[in-house]
């Protein structure tokens, strides 16, 4: 189906496209990674921090004598020893119109906690043992202020404020509209509402965050180790709020043990204070997020209530939709409204809504920041779409799928005008896509059509099993830019720099892939340098599934020039025009005469001579170049889930039976990666479905703090999920890519709902559930409607 | 997470260990295979300032057949225990319930003393005490003693052991080879601390009906949990859906569980009625076989 990417085919197919074994897996299986913790300067220090135990409170005194009065601690920092520049509000990201305040986290609270876990004093010390006796040790008085918890609560006119200085929790209140949905619902025969809630969420990674830093004042330069997912990003901000020039500013993001989005935020407290610590003490300072730090002081996402209404024809056909939804912030909003814009966005999915409204309000509460967390607003999108059109099916009694059948964007429709504005504020615009197909492959994959039949046999022996069904649309890859160098060294070797971060994705071989084919050498020749910006200076991160789409099609575009370069300097050397020369096997060969050869390494000394000259048209020395690709708009994968789960009626059990899952994310650089990014998705949805809940108490206080009580799940809750591919390539950018990342995680909490309705005839509303949540479903559940109601019949 | 700054001592022997806790017994804690008191102390909740370390005293680790049935020494693994063909072949129940403890990691450090002298009410091996009468050998440098689950667990993370005292080891009668078992339990992921879990031990007549019956819950209260009335209720009785629902009806009206962030009392006191029944039926079913 690659029928569009002929420039992929120009470069031969050897690589690109192949289940090609991740080249590093070698030296992370084997303990050899250089994580942020591996990195031991000498002479270095510890620091730990004195985080808020209050949600909301005013920092009445804090007396640090003690804690300075620990042998082996050499300092001690509170708001009130930071440099005046240091004192404000961090950077604001991505401002919005409407975004009319825009509230950022400080790197040290001085006079007003706003959340359990904000930084108010720092410790450094000889180790990280005496730096936590000390930070025992801090004695802080609080006036405790009144804590902002509810959500609902604190979008109410008259609430307590979080911020002192407003009287509103309302940092903002957007409305995006197509079509007029009010006209839509006048004319509608049937309109149903519902009361939507997914709730708060962690992403966990493996790795917590962590921060090494070193100043070195002779040559002024200060170096980042930083497991952040923008490194090029970090450096920026470094450079403007510590008053360095970026080229003094360097930062690494070495082996990163996940991210999943909250390791995008730009800055946290700590990157800011370990780097300024260092250059005060003139000694590197490393701090490591604990596990229990983590769970209060990296951000957070999902919590959204949603009052959804469709309005639909006698046939089920989509008249309009208009949502109005609160979306949590918590105590700051510095990623601006990345993520309820991306919830409002990717609610419509992949159907054909010629009227929609939907509007929210960010608030403000006394929790955790929240910034975007792997689906990033689109788990809570398309929860709502999907158990609007699970709900109009129980209403018209007409099947699920056939439901959405009837509603699909057809395949001769793209590019398709959703008549919205993305989170990149372009148009959004689905670039292609062939969703029926993965509708029918989904429904062949998972048996739909008899799946009645199974149900009922099921039920004759006491089993209560369900099937859940839901599709999505993706936005990924977008903009502004990302860049590439290649460089192939007299040695032969390939050597790749690219702009943004990795954190376990397999970009090391994607990218390999990618120059592989373009200059005929082995991806194992070929070394890739990530998230260094001492290696490339220029770029974005790693986030919204767009490092394949953006940084991919960047190193295609400087492999490609290359190659252009090699060829021409190979033309003087063997005599022959470039037209007629091949790259394979590391050299540059006569095409139909192989022997006619000269090695990739002879070539790339030839193109930098001792003497003599280089021609103008080479534009510089060296088999190099240095390309920038930059994508008008968003390309948007799309996908369908379905799962056959079971329940114990006496428990409250859930089993997932089977988890199938076809996916389009355009043409795909390597199946087994793509297919890792799924698997590893699907396992966080199942935890946002029915294991993972962050619990706050009503003072704020957070409940789950530690792993066993905040539920991942493992691989005994998880099935074998099952794949199948569809490619409908991206006409946006010469690979034909689409991002893959965020796929798997999307459309989980939906199908585990309809799963459970068709099981129990319930109507699922709010994620995450649990076993108590599903007993109290199952006591409550109407067994008359569940036998009503089963899966795959057509009325 | 670190822990805060304490003595450490790592004693050789049983004699070694006590002459350790005779001196440092009420400010000190003892680490066996540490799936507990480690994360404490990382924690900061846990602040001994002596901590015995028992993982080189070789004398306390071993399984022995006995007369009336097994000892088990403290230090002893889960992990062995639960692989160990004759404590499959005497207490059954035992080893079965031990599945459920944790991760064949924990269980790998994981050992029986630990976990019984942690008594969390959650835990498994707490309940197959209580269920099979096993009894707990208390020593310390004044001698020894040896009480049962009713006089060990004290409440909730709370036994009879005095500061100066160790478990040493722990004495499991043998089940009676024609008693049916069953363990089963509810718990959020497979390897967590349950929401609700029974053990269960059930002794048929010639005719088939219930002659003994005795049921101990996880989860349900501050340690092992009997309810005599619904051990009561199923003498001289065929154990059959219908018997078991009574049983179950009992159990969830007898029961005054806590609620927590995983669920609620009502949650626990209903799935213990359900878990009740399933037990008692299995464990008839597993008699019945034997006989």
């Amino acid at each position: 189906m690659r029928t569009n990417s002929k420039s992929c085919c120009l470069m031969g197919t050897r690589w690109f496209g192949e289940r090609v074994r991740r080249t590093e897996d070698p030296r992370l299986l084997a303990g050899a990674g250089t994580f942020v913790d591996d990195i031991q300067p000498p002479r270095l220090l510890h620091a730990a921090f004195y985080r808020s135990p209050e949600s909301h409170a005013r920092i009445a005194r804090v007396d640090t004598t003690a804690a300075k009065a620990v042998p082996g601690v050499v300092a001690v920092f509170t708001a009130q020893d930071l440099p005046e520049h240091l004192r404000g509000p961090l950077p604001r990201l991505i401002p919005h119109p409407t975004l009319i305040h825009h509230k950022t986290q400080v790197a040290l609270a001085g006079e007003i906690v706003h959340h359990v876990g904000e930084p108010v004093v720092m410790v450094v010390a000889e180790n990280r043992y005496i730096a936590e006796d000390a930070v025992d040790l801090v004695d802080v008085e609080f006036e405790p202020l009144p804590a902002v918890v509810d959500l609902e609560d604190a979008a109410r006119a008259g609430s307590p404020t979080v911020h002192e200085d407003l009287d509103t929790n309302i940092a903002a209140h957007y409305t995006q509209r197509v079509g007029n949905v009010e006209d839509a619902f006048a004319q509608a025969r049937h309109i149903f509402r519902e009361r939507l809630v997914m709730d708060r969420g962690a992403s966990s990674p493996i790795e917590t965050r962590g921060i090494v830093a070193t100043w070195d004042d002779r040559t002024r330069q200060l170096t980042v180790w930083d497991s952040t997912q923008a490194p090029i990003r970090i450096r920026n901000f470094l450079s403007l709020l510590l008053k360095l020039p970026q080229h003094s500013v360097r930062v690494i993001a070495p082996d990163i043990g996940g991210g999943f989005g909250p390791k995008i935020m730009m800055c946290y407290p700590e990157e800011i204070m370990l780097p300024h610590a260092a250059m005060v003490l003139g000694r590197p300072v490393k701090w490591i997020e604990d596990r229990r730090e983590h769970f209060v002081a990296t951000n957070h996402e999902r919590l959204q209530i949603f009052d959804a209404q469709i309005g639909v024809d006698d046939d089920g056909h989509i008249l309009g939709v208009r949502v109005e939804f609160l979306h949590d912030a918590g105590a700051y909003i510095a990623y601006g409204l990345i993520v309820p814009i991306v919830s409002s966005t990717t609610l419509v999915g992949p159907y054909r809504i010629p009227n929609y409204h939907a509007e929210f309000k960010a608030v403000f509460t006394n929790k955790t920041q929240v910034s975007p967390y792997r689906g990033a607003g689109r788990p809570h999108g398309v929860f709502v779409m999907e158990r609007l059109m699970d709900r109009v099916a129980l209403e018209l009694r007409l099947d699920r799928a056939e439901i959405r059948r009837r509603n699909l964007i057809p395949p001769d429709a793209f590019p398709y005008d959703t008549g919205l504005i993305y989170q990149d504020a372009a148009p959004l615009i689905y670039d292609s896509g062939n969703y029926s197909l993965v509708l029918s492959k989904t429904l062949e994959m998972i048996g739909y059509a008899d799946w009645p039949a199974r149900q009922v046999k099921a039920r004759l022996d006491g089993r209560t099993v369900g099937l859940g069904l839901a599709m999505y649309v993706e936005g990924t890859g977008i903009g502004p830019y990302e860049g590439c160098r290649v460089t192939v060294e007299p040695s032969g070797r390939v050597f790749v720099a690219t702009s943004v971060g990795t954190q376990g994705q397999g970009h090391y071989t994607i990218f390999a892939q990618i120059v592989a084919d373009a200059l005929g050498v082995n991806v194992r020749d070929i070394t890739v340098t990530t998230g260094d910006t001492g290696a490339f200076a220029w770029g974005t991160g790693t986030f919204a599934s767009r490092a394949a789409v953006v940084a991919g099609n960047a190193v295609a575009l400087a492999a490609r020039a290359v190659r252009e370069k090699t060829l021409a300097v190979a033309a003087g050397l063997l005599e022959a025009a470039p037209d007629d020369l091949d790259l394979a096997g590391g050299k540059v060969f006569v095409r139909g005469a192989p022997a006619r050869a000269v090695t990739l390494g002879k070539v790339a000394t030839a193109a930098n001579p001792l003497r003599g000259t280089i021609p103008q048209a080479w534009e510089g020395p060296g088999l190099e170049a240095t390309r920038y690709f930059a994508p008008p708009r968003g390309t948007f994968a799309a996908g369908c889930h379905a799962a056959v789960v079971e329940i114990d009626r006496g428990t409250g059990a859930l089993r997932i039976d089977r988890y199938v899952v076809v996916h389009d994310c355009g043409v795909v650089i390597n199946p087994m990666i793509v297919e890792g990014q799924i698997r590893g998705g699907v396992t966080q949805g199942i935890g946002n479905a029915f294991y993972e809940a962050l619990v706050y108490d009503e003072h704020g206080q957070l409940l789950t703090q530690t792993f066993m009580d905040y539920l991942l799940p493992t691989i005994a809750e998880v099935p074998r999920v099952e794949i199948g591919h569809v490619e409908t390539p991206s006409p946006l950018n010469p690979l034909g890519v689409k991002g893959a990342g965020e796929a798997g995680v999307i459309p989980v909490p939906a199908v585990i709902a309809s799963a459970i309705d068709d099981a129990l005839g319930t109507r699922i509303t709010e994620m995450p559930l649990s076993h108590a949540r599903l007993l109290d479903l199952v006591r409550g559940a109407p067994g008359v409607a569940a036998a009503a109601r089963a899966g795959g019949r057509t009325a | 997470m670190k822990p805060a700054p304490f003595k450490y001592l790592a004693p050789r022997s049983r004699p070694e260990a006590l002459d350790a806790l005779r001196r440092y017994g009420p400010d000190a804690k003892v680490l066996a295979g540490g799936q507990s008191l480690v994360p404490l102390l990382a924690m900061r909740l846990a602040r001994p300032s002596v901590i015995i370390d028992l993982n080189r005293a070789p004398d306390l680790a071993f399984i022995r057949s006995t007369t009336i049935g097994l000892t088990i020494g403290a230090m002893t693994r889960q992990g062995a225990v639960e692989a160990d063909a004759v404590v499959a072949a005497r207490a059954p129940l035992l080893a079965d319930s031990l599945r459920w403890a944790g991760h064949p990691e924990i269980r790998t450090r994981g050992t029986i003393g630990g976990s019984l002298a942690h008594a969390d009410p959650s835990a498994e091996l707490p309940a197959v005490a209580a269920v099979l009468g096993a009894r707990f050998v208390l020593a310390s440098t004044r001698g020894e003693r040896l009480l049962d689950a009713a006089r060990f667990f004290l409440g909730y993370l709370s036994t009879a052991l005095q500061p100066d005292e160790l478990l040493t080891q722990v004495r499991w009668p043998a089940q009676p080879p024609d008693a049916g078992w069953a363990f089963l339990e509810v718990a959020r992921r497979h390897g967590d601390f349950a929401l609700v879990g029974v053990a269960a031990l059930v002794g048929l007549d010639g005719d088939g009906r219930c002659a003994a019956a005795r049921l101990a819950f996880t989860g349900v209260g501050s340690g092992p949990v009997r309810v005599p009335e619904a051990e009561a209720s199923m003498i001289g009785k065929r154990i059959t859906d219908a018997t078991a629902a009574e049983a179950s009806r009992i159990v969830a009206g007898a029961l005054d569980p806590d609620s927590d962030v995983h669920a609620s009392a009502s949650y626990r006191k209903h799935v213990a009625g359900v878990l009740a029944a399933r037990a008692l039926t299995q464990a008839a079913r597993r008699a019945r076989s034997a006989s």
